[in-house]
């Protein structure tokens, strides 16, 4: 099996290099690049399966790294690095199309499982599970049955529609307005999809108060916890 | 009823809110002396001492009495204060007394007390209203007779007229309002047991005031005076609470004032019936541009401002005529009644020129009118007018005589051509010249005198002023009648056209003042044109104050003028507090020199105007306290809005410049925020990454990654600490907690202990110091960081492998020393600012630059040495330069 590539694009070498050991040590293959545009350049040449993106870029900066990469029509998935807090920084990368993102300082672990969940996601995109299982949730994508400990739960198609796109896209970020814009089709409020989260806790988390499957990203969106 | 109807009216609810953080007024109101106001005032205010309060006696008149003197023990009497006056020593409340002392709630006893001239206010009730202005609830006491709009009835029952009074505003003001109430029975067995003390002034009248029948009047008067006010209470609550009722019949009154006598009766009724009728009411005085005399603006004056303090609104309108004017403006503002004084001109004047009265009476159409008759003399404004009659000026006269003796010249060449019938034309041109120059009373002279002499000189027998001929009697009536008429007229057109021509320069001046405004950027040109302005259009010495600092100052005066005087310093700032004209003539520190009004826009006060007679002060003195005439006034007025707008045109364009500059504040701090966050995250991320990959991974990795994992940690924690010393150095500079320690010290031991410290690695160093160096006087740990900083500044910018070099050496009384790098140089642009906080010049091969601090660092660690630092490029080759220079006197020779 030939190992995945990913491409890291970060303008601190300290931090390109522990990435690069560390990922190595994944079994990935890693390539490095200090801005922007050495990365665009790069990329023409060699493709790869993911790209880890810091934001704060001297020069050209990510947000713009994600818009060219985008619509040049580029596929692959994006992991998002951002030192600053700037909630309108990730907000706005993860709608140009970014996959994923960690906050600067980040353990290893996390980054890792991010990853695992962007290209998981890409290449199960060609065969899709039929049957989705996270802890005690289970969905049956085929025949639309979702139960919790066996037992089976009545959802709404709405709700239905809404589970089944986390479900499809467990272990990553979906902003709001992804969310909105699936689901309901566009201009809607963001009051809506939190009710609607609050009835699918209501109906599938052990403790609606605590969840532990829906996971909220404050400022953010949604995530699903990835499967088993 | 609809919902609309149900909204509390947001007068009403204004009035309310208004009155929130005042003090409450509690006014015992009696019929006539002696009835136990005081006393009704000192039990209460006991009571409510028992409940705690913090009641002061400011000032009580118990005039002896025993009962009275008993009750003011135990309550805390403000000392009053001794004022010389004419010889003697009056006592008065001492009103900044009670202000310091801050009780909560003050004893004011006689509110319609006049204050001995040079006191703050001329009038104790205005000296109540400071009181209440700041916070203290007050007590106080009052006879009906005191009431302005009452005060005539009173002098008609009793005969007897009172000179103090209150204005009603303050009346429709207080919050409370008791009356004293007692049977006139028993009132005069009180007199009769001695019990009512009366003010020596009065005790003449004490006959006629003290029957049963006058004190039966009076009392009926306090109770409707009372009920009155408990009527319009309800009403304010009915508003405020949204409860429909009757009020909205929405009566407007209008009183026509001019200088004839009665204004002031006329005044008063027009209150009285607005009261009655709960109408608006307005006192209107009409300009018709005939000229005045001082006393008679004075006079008028005088009625604006009765009106105004009686809770009227005042106004000056131009017109030709004045039931013109009045009716206009009433039209204008929908008035339902108007009030006049009927003149008490002879019914044969009438005829030739009805009188305001008649005219306003024969056009007013559906507005009732309400006639209120002069009473000449008896009148209670402080100057009666001598004459309403403009006055007689020789010059004039001496014209109309000479073109009169011009036109009998004419008259006496032409008698042999003309006939004597056609040289009564020639005479009238005289008249008519005479209209036309002077005005009606010399033109009326001229037909006189023409009269006269057309009589003598034309009229046969000649050279007599008898006439033989019965047809020559009517030829010479038709000629008085004539010029009598075309004297009229031609004065009336005069006047009409003097008028227009003063409006058209007045309103010409405003124009270019207001264009000149417009034009001018900075405040003080904008105060001086104004200052030069007001003093030319009004010919008055002018002053402008504006706020500086907490503290009125002179910011401009025509004739330039810096520093005021104490008086006139607190009149302006009691001026600029209180919203209110002080000063010279008015109702507050009427003896400074100066009258402060205050300009003002949509936020308030932002300028004073202090204003002075051109004249000196000992005749202006003499000449009365009126500045202004109403004219005058409504020119200072326009003058001042304009000058007041574009004050706050000046403001608003400054604040604008400010929120420039803040923003661009806030956006540095932002940008500060993030490089600050930047510099400590990276390191931690470069941290917290690697070590939880050694946690995680630890199978997988090489001992060659592990060992590199490890190294970045390390690294990266140096890095931090690094960065963090860097900003606790720049925290002690800016906070001034930088004291160097200074010692002599030799500049080659601190060079070599640098070098071994700088990461100077990958780079080759050449020294060259100067052999015989004097030892310099500095900070040993603080000059060795500003050259590791330059160094460490300069192996981040210059390529491995090139050279560094630093040379000392001695010039003049300083020695300086150079560190040179092959780097790239330093952008043009960025010579200076590369001492700036968090500023870094990007490295080219995005070698991680450093924390911004270093080179700010060492500026700030020089300077603190009484040393400099430069930046420039090399001129020999390519390659930055940081030069030092470090006074030498300072150190070579021990003191």
């Amino acid at each position: 099996m030939t190992p995945l590539r990913i491409l890291i694009v970060d303008d601190e070498p300290p931090i390109r290099r522990f990435l690069r050991t560390a990922l190595a040590a994944q079994d990935y293959r890693v390539e490095e690049a200090g801005d922007g545009e050495t990365a665009l350049e790069f990329l023409k040449r060699n493709p790869v399966d993911l790209v880890i993106l810091d934001l704060g870029l001297p020069g050209m900066d990510g947000l713009e790294v994600i818009r060219r990469l985008r619509a040049e029509g580029t596929a692959m998935p994006i992991v998002i690095l951002s030192s600053r807090d700037d909630e309108a920084g990730k907000v706005t990368a993860l709608d140009l199309g970014a996959d994923d993102y960690v906050s600067k300082p980040f353990g290893m672990e996390e980054l890792s499982a991010r990853i695992r969940a962007a290209l998981r996601h890409r290449l199960q995109q060609a065969g899709e599970k039929p049957l989705f299982k996270s802890g005690e949730l289970a969905v049956d994508l085929v025949r639309r049955i979702v139960t919790v400990k066996g037992e089976e739960v009545k959802l709404t198609p709405r709700e239905y529609d809404l589970l089944r796109l986390l479900v499809s896209h467990a272990g990553k970020v979906l902003t709001h307005k992804f969310l909105l814009r699936e689901v309901w089709g566009g201009e809607s409020d963001v009051q809506y999809l939190r009710i609607y989260i609050r009835t699918l806790r209501q109906k599938l988390e052990a403790d609606p108060e605590q969840p532990s499957l829906i996971l909220t990203e404050q400022g953010v969106g949604y995530r699903l916890r990835a499967a088993d | 009823m609809t919902d609309t109807d149900a909204r509390p009216s947001p007068d009403a609810l204004l009035k309310q809110a208004g009155q929130a953080g005042r003090g409450r007024l509690k006014i015992f109101l009696g019929a006539a002396p002696g009835v136990g106001k005081t006393y009704e005032m000192l039990v209460q205010a006991r009571r409510r001492k028992l409940d705690g309060v913090d009641a002061v006696i400011g000032v009580v008149e118990t005039h002896g009495r025993v009962e009275t003197d008993l009750l003011t023990k135990g309550i805390e009497i403000v000392p009053k204060k001794r004022v010389l006056y004419k010889g003697r020593v009056l006592a008065e409340m001492d009103l900044d007394a009670v202000l310091q002392r801050r009780p909560r709630l003050a004893l004011v006893d006689e509110l319609a007390h006049d204050n001995v001239p040079g006191s703050r206010h001329p009038k104790r009730y205005l000296d109540v209203e400071d009181l209440l202005a700041a916070g203290i609830d007050v007590y106080t006491t009052l006879n009906v007779q005191h009431i302005e709009s009452l005060n005539d009835v009173v002098a008609k029952i009793t005969h007897v007229r009172v000179r103090e009074t209150v204005p009603d505003s303050i009346l429709d003001r207080a919050d409370d309002i008791e009356l004293v109430d007692l049977t006139p029975e028993d009132l005069l067995q009180r007199l009769r047991e001695g019990k009512v003390y009366m003010p020596e002034a009065a005790e003449r009248a004490r006959q006629n005031y003290f029957v049963a029948g006058n004190l039966a009047a009076l009392r009926e008067l306090a109770l409707r005076r009372t009920a009155q006010r408990v009527d319009a209470q309800m009403v304010d609550y009915m508003r405020a609470h949204a409860i429909s009722g009757p009020w909205e019949a929405s009566e407007r009154l209008l009183v026509a004032v001019n200088a004839k006598p009665g204004g002031a009766a006329a005044v008063r009724y027009a209150r009285r019936l607005a009261d009655r009728l709960r109408a608006s009411w307005t006192a209107v005085h009409v300009e018709t541009g005939l000229s005045q005399s001082e006393a008679e603006r004075d006079r008028v004056a005088q009625l604006l401002r009765l009106a105004e303090r009686m809770g009227g609104m005042a106004a000056t309108v131009p017109a030709a005529g004045e039931a013109e004017g009045a009716l206009q403006f009433a039209r204008a503002n929908n008035i339902t009644h108007i009030v006049i004084t009927a003149s008490r001109g002879s019914r044969w004047l009438e005829f030739l020129r009805p009188s305001m009265a008649q005219e306003i009476i024969r056009q007013a159409g559906d507005i009732s009118v309400h006639v209120v008759p002069e009473r000449g003399g008896k009148d209670d404004i402080a100057k009666a007018p001598t004459s309403g009659r403009v006055p007689l000026e020789p010059r004039a006269f001496a014209g109309s005589l000479l073109f009169s003796a011009i036109a009998l010249g004419v008259g006496l060449l032409l008698r042999q051509t003309l006939a004597v019938s056609n040289v009564a034309l020639v005479l009238l041109v005289a008249v008519l010249a005479s209209a036309v120059a002077y005005g009606l009373m010399p033109s009326l002279f001229a037909g006189l005198v023409c009269a006269l002499a057309y009589n003598f000189f034309f009229l046969p027998p000649l050279y007599t002023f008898t006439i033989a001929d019965p047809e020559n009697v009517i030829t010479l009536l038709v000629f008085v009648l004539v010029a009598a008429i075309a004297s009229n007229l031609t004065a009336r057109v005069r006047t009409q056209a003097i008028v227009a021509r003063q409006r058209a320069a007045t309103t010409e001046d405003l124009y270019r003042f207001s264009r000149k405004l417009a034009g001018i950027a900075t405040l003080d040109d904008l105060l001086w044109a104004t200052a030069y302005q007001v003093a030319h259009m009004l010919r008055l010495h002018v002053v402008l104050l504006m706020p500086d600092g907490g503290n009125l100052q002179v910011r401009a005066g025509y004739p330039p003028e810096d520093t005021l005087d104490e008086g006139d310093l607190a009149a302006a700032k009691w001026a600029f507090e209180e919203g209110h004209e002080a000063g010279r003539g008015s109702d507050t520190l009427p003896g400074a020199r100066r009258l402060f009004l205050p300009m003002r826009t949509a936020r308030g006060v932002v300028a004073i105007i202090g204003l002075d007679s051109e004249k000196d002060n000992k005749r202006t003195e003499q000449r009365g306290a009126t500045l202004l005439n109403p004219d005058q006034r409504r020119l200072l007025d326009s003058l001042s809005d304009q000058t007041a707008l574009a004050i706050e045109r000046l403001h608003l364009a400054s604040e604008m410049d400010q929120a420039r500059m803040s923003a661009e504040t806030e956006k540095l701090r932002s940008a500060l925020l993030t490089s600050i966050s930047h510099d400590l995250r990276t390191p931690l991320a470069s941290i917290l990454g690697s070590a939880t990959s050694l946690k995680q991974y630890r199978g997988q990795l090489s001992d060659c990654d592990q060992a590199e994992l490890l190294r970045t940690i390390q690294e990266e924690a140096e890095r931090l600490n690094h960065f963090i010393a860097n900003l606790l150095d720049m925290t002690r500079l800016e906070s001034g907690a930088l004291v160097p320690n200074m010692e002599l010290i030799d500049l080659a031991d601190v060079v070599g202990s640098v070098l071994r410290r700088a990461p100077l690695e990958q780079h080759r160093v050449s020294l060259e110091l100067e052999p015989d160096l004097p030892m310099l006087r500095l900070d040993p740990v603080l000059f060795e960081q500003v050259l590791f900083n330059i160094l460490d500044n300069a192996t981040k910018y210059a390529p491995p492998g090139t050279a560094i070099a630093l040379h000392a050496r001695k010039t003049g009384n300083s020695v300086i020393i150079q560190i040179l790098d092959g780097g790239p140089g330093l952008p043009d642009e960025d010579r200076e600012r590369v001492f700036d906080k968090f500023y870094r010049v990007r490295a080219a091969d995005k070698k991680r630059a450093g924390t911004g601090l270093g080179l700010a660092i060492a500026r700030g660690f020089m300077e603190a040495m009484g040393g400099t630092i430069t930046a420039s490029n090399r001129s020999d080759q390519g390659g930055a330069m940081f030069t030092l220079t470090v006074p030498a006197n300072s150190a070579g020779t021990p003191s």
